[in-house]
C-alpha cells in the first residue's frame, strides 16, 4: 500500500505546529497503525529527518498509552484502540489526517504526544479505595451481586486513554470520570469513600478545565472500551445523592 | 450547598436542567391555553380573564399570575446564567479545532446555545408585542388579546418571527429534555427509548400546537 500522510508536527509545548505531508510506501494491509507509522519513522530517521514523536505501550489494546485522532476520529475508525487499528481499513492511495488529542486539560508536549497527567490527578482525588493491601482475600468473603459485579466490570474496563476527551466538542472528561466512579461506587469496597469519592473526582475534573457535558454522546461513539453514555447518567445520580447526603452532615 | 452545586459543572447543569423543566411545564400550559383562540374571541378572552383571577379570593387580582412570572424569570436567568458560564468553559476547553472536521452529533444537539440565543431574544419580542404591546402592530389594547393576536399574525413578519422560534424551540425540546433527564440521573437503559420518545413527542406536540394559532390566523380559520 501507498499512503499519504498528513502529520501534526509541532517541535514543543511552547511552539506553533502544523501539519505535515509525507507519502509512505511499502506498507502492509496486516500491518497495526502504530507499525505503520514506524515506517514512516525509520524512512524519517535515514533521511536525517526528526522522527514523529507518538505515545505507545502495550500495543495489545490494554494499556491506554496510544492515541491520535485518525481522520478527525479519536483512534481512527474502527472501535478499538489505535494500536490494535490494522492498515486493511484503509485503501491503497488513501490521504490519512493524524493529530494529536485536542483539549486544553491535554496539552501538546511534541508532535502527536499529549500530557494527560489531569487524568492521573483526577484518579488521585478518589479513584481508589482505602483498604489494607496485602495478600489477595478470599473472593467470597465480601459477596457482590452479579449484576453490581457487571455494571463494576464494564466500567473498569476504562482504560483512561482519553479518547473521550479528544471526541468531546466540549473537551469534557466526563465519561472517563464516570467509569472510574461507577467502577468503585457499586462495589462493597468502595462503598466507605462513596460520597466524597465522586465529589472529589468530579472536583479535580473541574479543577483542571475539562468542560462540561452536553450529552452529545461523542465520548460514548469513541470510546475503545465501550463504556456507555449512560455512565455520565449514573454519575451524575451519584453526585447529586453525594451532594444531599453530605450538607446534611 | 448551593455554593458547591454552582461551583460544579456538574451542578450548574443541574441548575440549566431543573430550571429548563420549570420551564417546559409552563410551555405546555401556556400551548392549551393558546389552543382556545380557536373557540372564538369569547372564550379566549375570558381564559385570558380568568388568568388574572386564579386563586380568588386567596389571591387578590392578578398575584397568581406574578407568582407564575416571578418564577418563569427566576427559571429563564438562571437557565441562562449557566449556559453562558457553561459555554464559556467548553470553548476554552478545547481551543484549537481539529483539521480534519467531521459533522457528528444530531441537528437538535449542536443548535442548542444557538437555538437557546434564539429563543431568548424571541421571549423579548414576544413580551413587548402581546404582554406590553410596545411592539404591537396596530392598537394594542389589554383586556383584548384575541385581536391582539390577530393584529401580530397579520403581518409578515410577525408570522416569520413566531414560526422560526416555535421550529428552534421544538429542536431545544428534543436535545433539552432527554439531556435533563440524564442530568438528573433518571435515564437508565431500559428507559432510554421512552425518554426519547416523550422527548420527542413533547417537542412536536408544542411546536405544532403553538405554530396552529399564526396558522389558524394565516388560513382565516380564526378571525
Amino acid at each position: 500500500m501507498k499512503l499519504t500522510l498528513r502529520v501534526w508536527r509541532q517541535k514543543n509545548a511552547d511552539a506553533d505546529g502544523a501539519m505535515s505531508t509525507y507519502e509512505v510506501d511499502g506498507i502492509s494491509p496486516d500491518m497495526s497503525f502504530l507499525e505503520m507509522l514506524d515506517t514512516l519513522n525509520e524512512g524519517l530517521i535515514l533521511k536525517g529527518e526528526d522522527p514523529v514523536a507518538f505515545d505507545h505501550d502495550c500495543r495489545e489494546g490494554i494499556c491506554g498509552a496510544c492515541s491520535l485522532v485518525i481522520n478527525g476520529d479519536a483512534h481512527g475508525p474502527e472501535r478499538t484502540t489505535t494500536c490494535q487499528l490494522h492498515m486493511r481499513s484503509f485503501k491503497d492511495g488513501d490521504t490519512i489526517d493524524i493529530e494529536p488529542w485536542r483539549a486544553s486539560a491535554f496539552p501538546v508536549v511534541k508532535d502527536l504526544v499529549v500530557d494527560r497527567s489531569a487524568f492521573d490527578r483526577i484518579i488521585q482525588a478518589g479513584g481508589y479505595i482505602t483498604a489494607p493491601t496485602g495478600a489477595a482475600p478470599e473472593a467470597h468473603a465480601t459477596p457482590v451481586p452479579k449484576p453490581d459485579a457487571d455494571f463494576a466490570f464494564e466500567h473498569a474496563e476504562c482504560i483512561g486513554c482519553g479518547a473521550c476527551v479528544a471526541a468531546c466538542p466540549n473537551g469534557a472528561a466526563m465519561l472517563f470520570t464516570s467509569a472510574k466512579v461507577n467502577h468503585l461506587n457499586v462495589l462493597p469496597q468502595g462503598a466507605p469513600e462513596r460520597e466524597s469519592r465522586v465529589l472529589d473526582m468530579v472536583a479535580q475534573m473541574d479543577e483542571e478545565g475539562f468542560g462540561g457535558c452536553t450529552l452529545t454522546g461523542e465520548c460514548a461513539t469513541a470510546c475503545p472500551k465501550g463504556i456507555p453514555l449512560m455512565s455520565i447518567t449514573s454519575m451524575n445520580k451519584e453526585w447529586l445523592r453525594a451532594t444531599r447526603k453530605v450538607s446534611k452532615r | 450547598m448551593a455554593r458547591t452545586v454552582w461551583d460544579s459543572t456538574v451542578g450548574k447543569k443541574t441548575v440549566m436542567a431543573v430550571s429548563g423543566l420549570v420551564m417546559l411545564l409552563y410551555l405546555v400550559a401556556h400551548m392549551i391555553g393558546n389552543l382556545k383562540i380557536f373557540f372564538g374571541a369569547g372564550e379566549f378572552n375570558h381564559y385570558a380573564h380568568w388568568l388574572r383571577t386564579v386563586g380568588e379570593p386567596f389571591m387578590h387580582y392578578e398575584w397568581t399570575l406574578w407568582v407564575i412570572r416571578v418564577v418563569l424569570v427566576v427559571a429563564v436567568v438562571a437557565h441562562a446564567t449557566s449556559a453562558y458560564q457553561l459555554s464559556r468553559r467548553d470553548i476554552k476547553a478545547r481551543p484549537s479545532k481539529y483539521v480534519h472536521k467531521k459533522p457528528r452529533a444530531s441537528y437538535a444537539t449542536r443548535t442548542m446555545r444557538w437555538g437557546g440565543i434564539i429563543l431568548g431574544l424571541f421571549i423579548v419580542w414576544h413580551i413587548l408585542d402581546l404582554t406590553t404591546g410596545t411592539v404591537h402592530p396596530g392598537g394594542f389594547e389589554t383586556g383584548k388579546p384575541y385581536q391582539n393576536i390577530l393584529d401580530t399574525f397579520s403581518t409578515w413578519y410577525g408570522n416569520v418571527i413566531y414560526i422560526v422560534a416555535m421550529l428552534a424551540l421544538g429542536l431545544h425540546i428534543r436535545h433539552g429534555f432527554w439531556s435533563a433527564a440524564q442530568t438528573l440521573g433518571a435515564g437508565s437503559r431500559t428507559r432510554d427509548r421512552a425518554l426519547k420518545t416523550v422527548a420527542n413527542v413533547l417537542a412536536l406536540l408544542l411546536t405544532v400546537g403553538f405554530i396552529a394559532v399564526p396558522v389558524g390566523v394565516m388560513t382565516g380559520v380564526v378571525s
